[in-house]
């Protein structure tokens, strides 16, 4: 059987225009995201990764190249995706419970019927009791899980991470970086992730896609061949050693 | 506690009030000023109370061209506010008009709508949106331009609708400038409906202000000035409250950092 791909960025290139200039983000970047798969693109900083998600998402048209999403066309029309921008943007007017079941409000679910799917994901996401408190009386790394539980909540197969753990301070990083493991075992939906950690790209993923320095260019493409389920200990081993100085070499 | 430190935080101003009275009523009895050129603190007091009955059926008056002319303001400026944000160029062509009308002196504007309209409550209303009108449009022109365009990329992706989108993005992010353009437009809103009734009408503040006046009753004019500023206060502190109360997150927040 075919393995169905679920995304595909096309030789995409994109600018951004900015008092006049012309500044070009992305130069011919392609790549893909098959069923089931956790796929990161690793890159410095300003390389243009939020813009390849957006992109993916249909939020923005390139200048050039195209989307497709289950095969077909969406190249600049936004689509139905998992989609978790960098900063975890719960609305602070609304509470956990509410911002987590946007997703399914917006799809036509009932109010009630909402509140009752995400009440039952909620000791999950290790958030059982908070339904009803407000996002800024909530943690840091609550506010993410809260963020991925309102990501998980839209009826889609694929998701599309900007950074999601960037803000955190490492302990809390590294526990939740274990606890998307363990969820996204348990999906196994479809992942395109986006950071600039190495670590927490080899941790997490089956593929990485290196880019380079602005404008983003495919630098590399790196099957990650860990077993999973992965734990923690995996960081220890020379294979995880290996990868990270391929890695390391590639965005130098 | 709490309510102790803010009655501490007020004393300041409150013995200084108590002073400023004290000292008048001593100036006025030494001095033997008489009552049509400054009544004592003591008289405007036995004004306040021997008239209360006719003060407060004036004000139920100034009251209801308050609120309906505050309510309609609320309604236009909503209205209004959201077309502009939907279609750029309306806004483009309103905005600059909606400031410059501010510069139309409301005294000058006052007499034209009572030739229209007549000595009853449509012109009082209409004066009380006018001043209104405007700190609310502004405040949320300004809070819809400030929402955030990444949470309404985030709400696309779940294929919200734009109906969706105004409700539980856009209308909740703008209403601290809603709530602060009401707080302004609330203490106008008193002073609108008295310029209206100053130039003329059967009941209400202005025109009671404008027969004790006339009748050198000073005191009765004092006693009208007291209810008047009472009446702003109760209309700030409306819609303080209201906006307390409409905005819970906001208090979620305060609780946290106190505690």
């Amino acid at each position: 059987m075919r393995v169905i791909e679920r995304l595909r960025l096309d030789t995409i290139s994109s600018t951004y225009i900015s008092g006049g200039e012309i500044l070009p983000v992305l130069d011919c970047i392609s790549l893909t995201v098959k069923e089931g798969e956790f796929v990161t693109v690793i890159g410095p900083s300003g390389c243009g990764k939020s813009t390849i998600l957006r992109i993916a998402a249909g939020l923005i048209k390139p200048d050039q190249g195209e989307v497709y999403k289950d095969g077909a066309i969406i190249t600049g029309r936004p689509q139905l995706v998992g989609y978790m921008p960098q900063q975890a943007l719960l609305f602070p007017w609304k509470t956990l419970k509410q911002n987590a079941a946007l997703p399914l409000l917006a799809s036509g679910t009932a109010k009630d019927k909402a509140y009752e799917k995400v009440e039952k994901m909620l000791p999950l996401f290790g958030l059982d009791g908070f339904a009803n408190y407000y996002p800024n009386q909530l943690s840091g790394g609550m506010k993410q899980r809260a963020a991925l539980l309102r990501t998980m909540m839209v009826d889609s197969n694929i998701m599309l991470l900007d950074e999601p753990f960037a803000a955190l301070d490492a302990l809390t990083r590294g526990k939740m970086q274990d606890w998307l493991m363990q969820i996204w075992e348990q999906f196994k939906r479809s992942v395109l992730f986006v950071t600039h950690s190495i670590d927490e790209a080899i941790y997490l993923s089956d593929r990485i896609y290196v880019i380079s320095d602005r404008p983003g260019k495919n630098a590399i493409e790196q099957k990650i061949d860990l077993p999973r389920p992965r734990r923690i200990k995996v960081l220890a081993t020379a294979e995880f050693a290996n990868y990270k100085q391929l890695l390391y070499k590639a965005l130098e | 506690m709490k309510k102790w430190g803010n009655t501490a935080k007020r004393l300041p101003a409150i013995i200084l009030l108590a002073a400023i009275i004290i000292f008048l009523e001593l100036v006025v009895r030494i001095a033997q000023v008489p009552g049509y050129i400054l009544p004592p603190p003591s008289e405007i007091a036995a004004a306040l109370i021997d008239n209360h009955a006719l003060l407060l059926s004036h004000t139920g008056a100034t009251l209801s061209a308050v609120v309906s002319g505050l309510a309609l303001a609320i309604v236009l400026a909503v209205s209004l506010s959201l077309a502009m944000d939907r279609w750029r160029g309306l806004k483009e062509a309103i905005y600059p008009i909606l400031v410059i009308s501010q510069a139309i002196p409301i005294f000058a504007l006052a007499p034209i709508l009572l030739i229209w309209f007549g000595v009853g409550l449509l012109p009082k209303i209409l004066i009380v949106t006018l001043v209104c009108f405007f700190p609310l449009a502004v405040n949320l022109v300004e809070g819809f331009g400030e929402v955030d365009p990444e949470a309404i990329d985030l709400m696309k992706t779940m294929k919200a609708d734009n109906w969706m989108i105004i409700r539980s993005v856009k209308l909740p992010s703008a209403m601290p400038y809603f709530f602060s353009g009401l707080k302004i437009a609330a203490t106008y809103s008193v002073l609108g409906a008295i310029i209206g009734e100053w130039l003329g009408a059967r009941a209400g503040l202005g025109i009671y202000m404008l027969r004790a006046t006339h009748s050198y009753r000073l005191s009765h004019l004092f006693a009208a000035i007291i209810v008047v500023i009472i009446l702003s206060l109760l209309m700030f502190k409306m819609a303080e409250l209201t906006g307390r109360v409409a905005m819970p997150w906001q208090k979620e927040k305060n609780n946290i950092m106190e505690g």
